[in-house]
């Protein structure tokens, strides 16, 4: 047994390295978009066995900073890269960082489908979640107090909520939390009072409200979304200290071919194509 | 005499029959002791575990920095004073909401589900007939077995719209819902260890009583239910610690606000549903992660001292009844 065992034991040492070699990608960054980032690799790993996808969240920032460090080759992320961190990669690394917007990102506001507002501009929402007003007739609505839903601060779009809506400021206490998306729906579509939000997708039997801006009522439509009309959405950002070449660039185009275009829509967000 | 007692005694000679049995009964009792004490090092280890990522807090620079204790339990200054707001760009983290929210979920429970379960136990062991009994235990034993999450979505989907239209709240989600919906959770607890100390009350005690001319009622409230008194009080030290420690449906059910409030009708955030609820997502090591555990250690302690005060009062109240004084 241990001599049939020898040599298996040297093949498999001696294949360690080299499938280590043979390809790994690692990427690093945004919690909204781990989930989008593992099942690209799955579906990636599948098509090409040859190449390993080590996917791991942290947040945009972690990810940006370990793209600098040299130890992620992609960081995921959910802003734009500042310029000072454009300048510092360029300077570390005698080349400008690559950019590659993979998939969109776009918050929806629900009202109950009795509720007679139809659409509040930001800033209405703003001053909702951080407490100035409790009373639909202060935007135009009904007598009555705002049920507001929010996420838990775990979840990817209350960051969103809090950095797009709410300018970083902090929910109001009487926001009630609710654990992921359908909840809010569900509650959204029992109370009448309420208001919550979540990803577009899933709104059923709830009212979607659109974004006023100027003299505009802008519907979350996948259109919008996409055109990047609609204002409470944001790209999804790939950065690469140079532009992608090898087995970089082939997982890259799988993101961005119409197959991975199709997860990112099963996962929820919207494709950039 | 003298002699019978210095003499050594000749250990009887044993079959091999015997002695094989004596040796696989050692073996048994060896298996048993074994088992018996991973259980508690696994008890003791994930203590230790806890408290260990606990201690971040008290160590990290960092995490001092973020959650210091006085932020954590005195008030701090600006528009609101205690606020659960460990994502943010200053991470605000007083406990105070989760201490009132809890303890106002819990309270609602305890006050639905104590009555309901100690007196649907009287009733099942002193008054139903043998028939209603034997229909009664099993079903209400049968609540026991319901997942918490399902009780929870029952609450969410069923209870919210009948409890709000009720008491004319504001809100669907709130302290009362999830008190209600834990109670559902809880009554077995009570209802079965309480109907289990009933029926230990000896025979003779409600003989005498009903000799004496006590009305069956008086039977049963005056002589039956302080015999009984330490396992009723069990029941509902068990109840309380499955109610302080339940997550799932408070989590469906209270609305998770982090709102300093005594009253009923707004929502609530409890210790253990903010665990549940946060500890998915956040970074392993971070001052946010080191609270959470900080949280579960507050939990354990809670439904520690509470266990240690219950067992001293039933000592007593065991001790008054008994009349014995040492």
């Amino acid at each position: 047994m241990p001599s049939l065992l020898k040599p298996l034991l040297a093949v498999f040492l001696l294949a360690l390295p080299a499938a280590a070699r043979a390809g790994t990608v690692t990427i690093k960054g945004s919690d909204t978009m781990v989930i989008l980032g593992q099942r690209w690799a799955e579906a990636f790993m599948k098509k090409n066995p040859a190449i390993k996808v080590q996917v791991t969240g942290g947040g945009s920032g972690v990810g940006l900073a370990a793209l600098q460090n040299g130890t992620t080759d992609i960081a995921m992320s959910s802003r734009e890269m500042k310029k000072a961190e454009a300048d510092k990669l360029k300077a570390r690394y005698k080349a400008p960082p690559a950019q590659r917007s993979v998939a969109k990102d776009g918050v929806t506001f629900y009202v109950h489908q009795g509720n007679p507002v139809g659409a509040l501009t930001t800033e209405q929402l703003m001053k909702i979640y951080v407490g100035d007003i409790s009373n639909w007739k202060q935007v135009g609505g009904a007598d009555a107090p705002i049920v507001a839903y929010s996420r838990e601060n775990s979840s990817g779009t209350y960051v969103f909520v809090k950095d797009m809506v709410l300018d970083g400021e902090d929910f109001a206490p009487a926001i009630q939390t609710l654990p992921g998306t359908a909840a809010v729906v569900n509650a959204v579509s029992k109370e009448k009072n309420s208001l919550g939000y979540g990803g577009a997708a899933y709104a059923e039997g709830v009212k979607e409200l659109k974004v006023k801006k100027g003299n505009e009522d802008i519907a979350p439509s996948a259109d919008n979304i996409k055109s990047g009309k609609y204002p409470l959405a944001r790209d999804l950002f790939f950065y690469l200290r140079a532009e992608p070449t090898g087995d970089l660039k082939t997982f890259i185009d799988f993101a961005l071919s119409p197959e991975g275009q199709a997860i990112v829509t099963q996962v929820g967000y919207f494709p950039v194509k | 005499m003298e002699q019978g007692l210095t003499r050594a005694v000749a250990a009887p000679r044993l079959s091999a029959a015997a002695r094989r049995r004596q040796l696989r009964e050692k073996a048994v009792a060896g298996f048993i002791t074994l088992m018996a004490f991973t259980g508690i090092a696994a008890l003791v280890l994930i203590i230790v575990f806890v408290a260990k990522e606990a201690l971040t807090l008290f160590t990290d620079a960092d995490a001092r920095h973020e959650a210091s204790l006085s932020k954590m339990f005195l008030a701090q200054e600006g528009r609101y004073p205690f606020r659960w707001q460990p994502v943010s760009d200053t991470p605000k983290v007083s406990m105070i909401p989760l201490f009132v929210g809890t303890l106002k979920i819990t309270l609602v429970s305890m006050l639905v589900a104590v009555p309901m379960g100690v007196f649907s136990a009287l009733f099942v062991a002193e008054f139903a007939p043998r028939r209603l009994r034997e229909l009664l235990k099993p079903v209400i034993e049968l609540l026991a077995g319901i997942p918490s999450v399902v009780l929870g979505f029952f609450a969410l989907m069923v209870l919210s719209p009948m409890v709000k239209d009720l008491f004319h709240l504001d809100r669907p989600l709130n302290g009362t819902l999830a008190g209600l919906a834990l109670a559902l959770a809880i009554v077995p607890v009570i209802f079965t260890v309480s109907e289990d100390a009933l029926t230990a009350v000896p025979r003779s005690y409600r003989e005498a009583s009903l000799a004496l001319g006590a009305t069956l009622w008086e039977t049963a409230w005056k002589v039956v239910l302080p015999a009984a008194a330490p396992g009723i009080l069990a029941a509902c030290v068990l109840g309380f610690g499955r109610a302080i420690g339940e997550t799932m449906i408070v989590l469906m059910a209270s609305g998770n606000a982090d709102i300093v409030s005594w009253n009923l009708g707004d929502s609530a955030r409890s210790l253990s549903a903010t665990i549940a609820a946060e500890m998915g997502e956040v970074v392993v090591g971070s001052p946010h992660y080191a609270l959470l555990f900080f949280i579960g250690v507050e939990l354990f302690i809670f439904t520690f001292v509470l266990n240690m005060a219950a067992s001293a009062w039933t000592k007593k109240v065991l001790q008054r009844l008994t009349g014995s004084a040492s």
